[in-house]
């Protein structure tokens, strides 16, 4: 290290924050996700607050109005579905760990992949600059449909609030284009010598097809909101229908365009994406529940199987967003199986959870895992769970009959929290505890990660479980206040209100719970940094000695074996890289 | 305690196969980024730093997922240009009214192909010579440049002929201008600009990184960077050669 650079941090800390070194783009994508969560916890608070006590002033602001909170939906969506779960656990560890657990000393094009990270981190400029300008935010949904999002007429946020928005997103599509290509790319060619890829850990299999997603679903969104862009300022009518009144006023445009093409291609990019949030996490709770219960996943090429075909089904599904916006009924049939397919392999991977860890009556087997649930499992278990609890509402809205009354209630809102947001939560939370002596240096701490894991589990539960009710009994999504409304609709909706207070509480809770993890985190980053080696005794090739800097002069890995491969009793096992083999024992 | 538990008790477990099933020695099979892997053996060079065949296979690689994404987006643009053409809505009367009149086609375009396809052999003709073993050698002994001579030649006139391809483009434009055609006069001629707009694009970014791949001949003087430049954009060409062969017969014949 030249002595300048140790003279002078803030020199260094430049150093680090420029370089195309895959760990610092990691970090820097997992800065954006921390913004990103920090503010959009902040938005879902303030819904929740008004949504209870809506003629509550809030300090600085005062009254929410029904189209701020819109806008606060609106951006509270986009933060958390493009920035947190798309960037944290496809770019972030899958540049953090990707190459390591592959063998690899880096990605395939470290420039291209710091680009994106800078593109990423524009974007996220870029949207919330919305915040700042004219009308405000936009309020068209995180889905931004048209005609809502087509014209400036439809509302305060229309204006520049969505043209920023659009640039944000396009922004987003193309860095997470060339992210993608990146990961694909180093998963094919940069394998270390013996990593086929049936020996791949099944993580490396969700960046994998997550990656593939990605690349098929983000152009398309990218051409939607072209043709969008051009609807809104070029006078062309592809989402618009000819003749439409928006707030009284006639729409000036050529053509008969309709709001359901946008939505096709919306959720042709839509459905792939929430699987891209969630694949990720797929992977790493099956290698972490073997890890901790000390067994072989059973049945692991079934396992990279139904992640590939996961991620196929994923993009014949889109139309179930849609059955009550006009699709042709025989079109909401097919889609009503392609969806009902997926629940398919999706129980076939909660099955190969569940017989991994059933009955698995493990002692402590390591030094860091003082007991047995250690805190990355209990957080891959509660990923488990968040999968069952949001799952079990899926077959009920895929069917087009149940989804006519559902659709657009807070049922939906339930099903996706638990599902996508609860779960993808879970698996950051379990990769940040797991990988944490990589990424950090130091294991955190055992109490405080308990802690914060039951605290933000009946947290997660006490907001979303209720929302499945309030839904059934009626109430919409995108409302910004529940009561003001006349007749019988009124007290329904008003019946529900102990409800409401219920679940703003569990979100406040579920706020205030992540504060022993952050104490955590800086309690932890402010002891000296301890060697460690392989501290939760696992079998791939990221907790390899020195695997983490590789030096161009190091023998690379050679791989002997897949991952996970335990002994019946679980006290012994073989990583992938050690040249051991049961037939030929060591020489002495 | 050791990375590497060696316990006695694993022996006995001969269930913990290497997961081959005695079929192959595991690593006897190469994976990642080796060549053929003949007689110079790169493979016994760590991984990420075995030759130019490996750089210039994942540059491909890249490419090909990068291209493929591409291509989503003008089958996402193809899918709705055919939704329009075919709707409409009804009036008063309940006649069903399709406002899509189809925009001519200006005679200019015929002639940008050829010159577009013809500028994708120069390309080929640029990429081969990178590959020549006899111009390696003679580099290799210092007798010269030849395949940077050679291949700048046919770059530059692949830069030539695609600059004439965006102007012939722009010709066309002019051309529907004069006749009162413009991007927002009817839905089918959205879809003549957004398309020959958005493949000009793609061809202009395909020139960007011709001018980067001559200066890159001129400058780098590692081979294998040359080569890799060169070859990606080429194939790079290639692809928007064919893609505008698609689209200009979907102008020509899908209207
Ligand atoms: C068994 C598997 C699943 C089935 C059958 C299923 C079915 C459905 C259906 C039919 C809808 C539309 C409801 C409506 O809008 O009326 C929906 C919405 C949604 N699902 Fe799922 N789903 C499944 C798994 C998932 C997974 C794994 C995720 C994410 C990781 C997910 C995320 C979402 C989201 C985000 C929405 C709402 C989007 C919006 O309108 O903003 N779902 N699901
Ligand atoms: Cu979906």
């Amino acid at each position: 290290m030249k002595p300048s650079t140790l003279r002078h941090p803030a020199r260094s800390l430049l150093h680090a924050i420029f370089s195309t070194h895959h760990r610092n783009v990691g970090f820097g994508y997992l800065a954006i996700s921390f913004i990103a969560v920090a503010i959009g916890t902040l938005l879902s608070l303030a819904m929740r607050l008004h949504l209870t006590w809506p003629a509550w002033h809030f300090p600085l602001h005062g009254l929410i109005l029904p189209e701020e909170y819109l806008a606060l939906v609106t951006m509270h969506g986009t933060l958390m579905l493009f920035f947190v779960l798309t960037v944290a656990p496809q770019s972030g560890f899958g540049n953090l760990i990707l190459p390591s657990q592959i063998g690899s000393r880096r990605m395939s094009f470290p420039r291209l992949n710091a680009l994106s990270m800078w593109l990423t981190a524009l974007a996220l400029a870029v949207l919330l600059a919305a915040f700042f300008v004219p009308g405000g935010a936009p309020m068209g949904g995180w889905t931004s449909l048209p005609p809502l999002s087509a014209t400036p007429l439809a509302g305060p946020g229309e204006g520049l609030g969505m043209d920023l928005w659009l640039a944000s997103i396009a922004i987003f599509c193309i860095a997470s284009t060339i992210s993608a290509t990146n990961t694909l790319t180093t998963i094919v060619k940069l394998r270390c010598n013996g990593m086929r890829w049936e020996r791949l850990p099944l993580t490396v299999w969700g960046w994998f097809t997550a990656a593939l997603l990605s690349v098929i679903a983000f152009s398309v969104l990218l051409a939607a909101i072209l043709l969008l862009f051009s609807d809104r300022h070029l006078h062309t009518g592809f989402f618009l229908p000819s003749n439409d009144l928006i707030n009284g006023v006639l729409l000036q445009h050529r053509g008969d365009g309709s709001p359901l093409l946008w939505l096709h291609l919306f959720w042709f990019f839509g459905h792939p994406e929430v699987y891209i949030a969630i694949l990720p996490g797929m992977g790493l709770t099956s290698m972490v529940l073997a890890n901790f219960s000390r067994r072989r996943i059973p049945g692991y090429r079934l396992m990279i199987l139904t992640t590939l075909l996961i991620g196929f089904l994923g993009i014949l599904v889109w139309g179930h967003h849609m059955f009550v916006a006009g699709l042709n009924p025989f079109a909401g049939t097919a889609f009503s199986i392609s969806t009902m397919a997926i629940a398919i392999p999706s129980f076939a991977k909660v099955v190969s959870w569940l017989t991994t860890v059933w009955g698995s009556h493990r002692t402590p087997s390591s030094a860091a895992a003082t007991s047995r649930f250690p805190t990355p499992m209990l957080f891959a278990l509660g990923f488990v769970s968040f999968f069952i609890a949001g799952g079990v509402s899926g077959p009920i809205l895929a069917q087009p009959i149940l989804d006519e009354y559902l659709h657009s209630t807070f049922f939906v809102v339930a099903h996706f929290h638990l599902i996508m947001s609860m779960a993808g939560l879970f698996g950051i939370f379990c990769a940040i505890y797991y990988w944490a002596p990589l990424l950090i240096h130091r294991t955190l701490s055992e109490p405080l990660g308990k802690l914060h894991f039951w605290g933000t589990l009946i947290g997660a539960y006490s907001t979303f479980l209720p929302m499945h009710f309030t839904g059934l009994a009626g109430e919409p999504r995108h409302y910004a206040q529940l009561n003001g409304l006349a007749g019988p609709g009124m007290t329904l909706l008003q019946s529900t209100m102990p409800l409401q207070r219920h679940i703003t509480i569990g979100a406040i809770g579920l706020a205030l719970a992540q504060l022993p993890f952050l104490l955590n985190l800086i309690l932890t980053l402010l002891r000296p940094a301890q060697p460690f080696d392989n501290p939760w005794n696992a079998t791939t090739l990221e907790w390899a000695p020195g695997s983490l800097n590789l030096h161009p002069s190091n023998q690379s890995p050679v791989v002997h074996r897949g991952p996970c491969q335990y002994t019946a009793s679980g006290e012994n096992f073989l990583t992938q890289w050690s040249e051991l083999t049961p037939s030929q024992p060591k020489p002495e | 305690m050791p990375p590497t538990l060696t316990p006695p008790e694993i022996d006995r477990h001969h269930h913990i196969s290497d997961g081959n099933n005695g079929h192959k020695p595991p690593t006897d099979k190469r994976t990642g980024g080796n060549g053929d892997g003949d007689g110079d053996n790169w493979n016994n060079r760590p991984q990420g730093h075995r030759g130019p065949r490996e750089r210039l296979a994942q540059a491909r690689i890249g490419l090909f997922f990068a291209l493929g994404g591409d291509l989503m987006f003008f089958i996402a643009l193809v899918s709705v240009f055919f939704v329009t053409k075919a709707s409409g809505h009804f009036d008063a009367y309940s006649h069903f009214i399709n406002e899509w009149l189809p925009t001519a086609i200006p005679s200019i375009l015929w002639l940008n192909t050829a010159i577009l396809l013809l500028s994708s052999v120069t390309a080929e003709a640029a990429r081969r010579t990178m590959f020549r073993e006899h111009d390696a050698m003679d580099e290799w002994f210092g007798i010269g440049r030849p395949i940077t001579r050679r291949a700048t030649l046919w770059l530059s006139l692949t830069l030539l002929l695609g600059g004439f391809f965006l102007i012939g483009q722009w010709v066309a434009w002019d051309q529907l201008a004069a006749q009162h055609v413009f991007f927002r006069s009817n839905p089918s001629s959205h879809f003549f600009y957004l398309i020959t707009v958005t493949h000009a694009v793609h061809l202009f970014l395909g020139i960007v990184a011709l001018i980067a791949a001559l200066m890159i001949l001129q400058l780098s003087r590692s081979l294998s960077t040359r080569q890799v430049f060169v070859d990606t954009t080429v194939w790079y060409w290639h692809v928007m050669g064919i893609l505008w062969v698609f689209l200009f017969l979907l102008l020509v014949y899908g209207q």
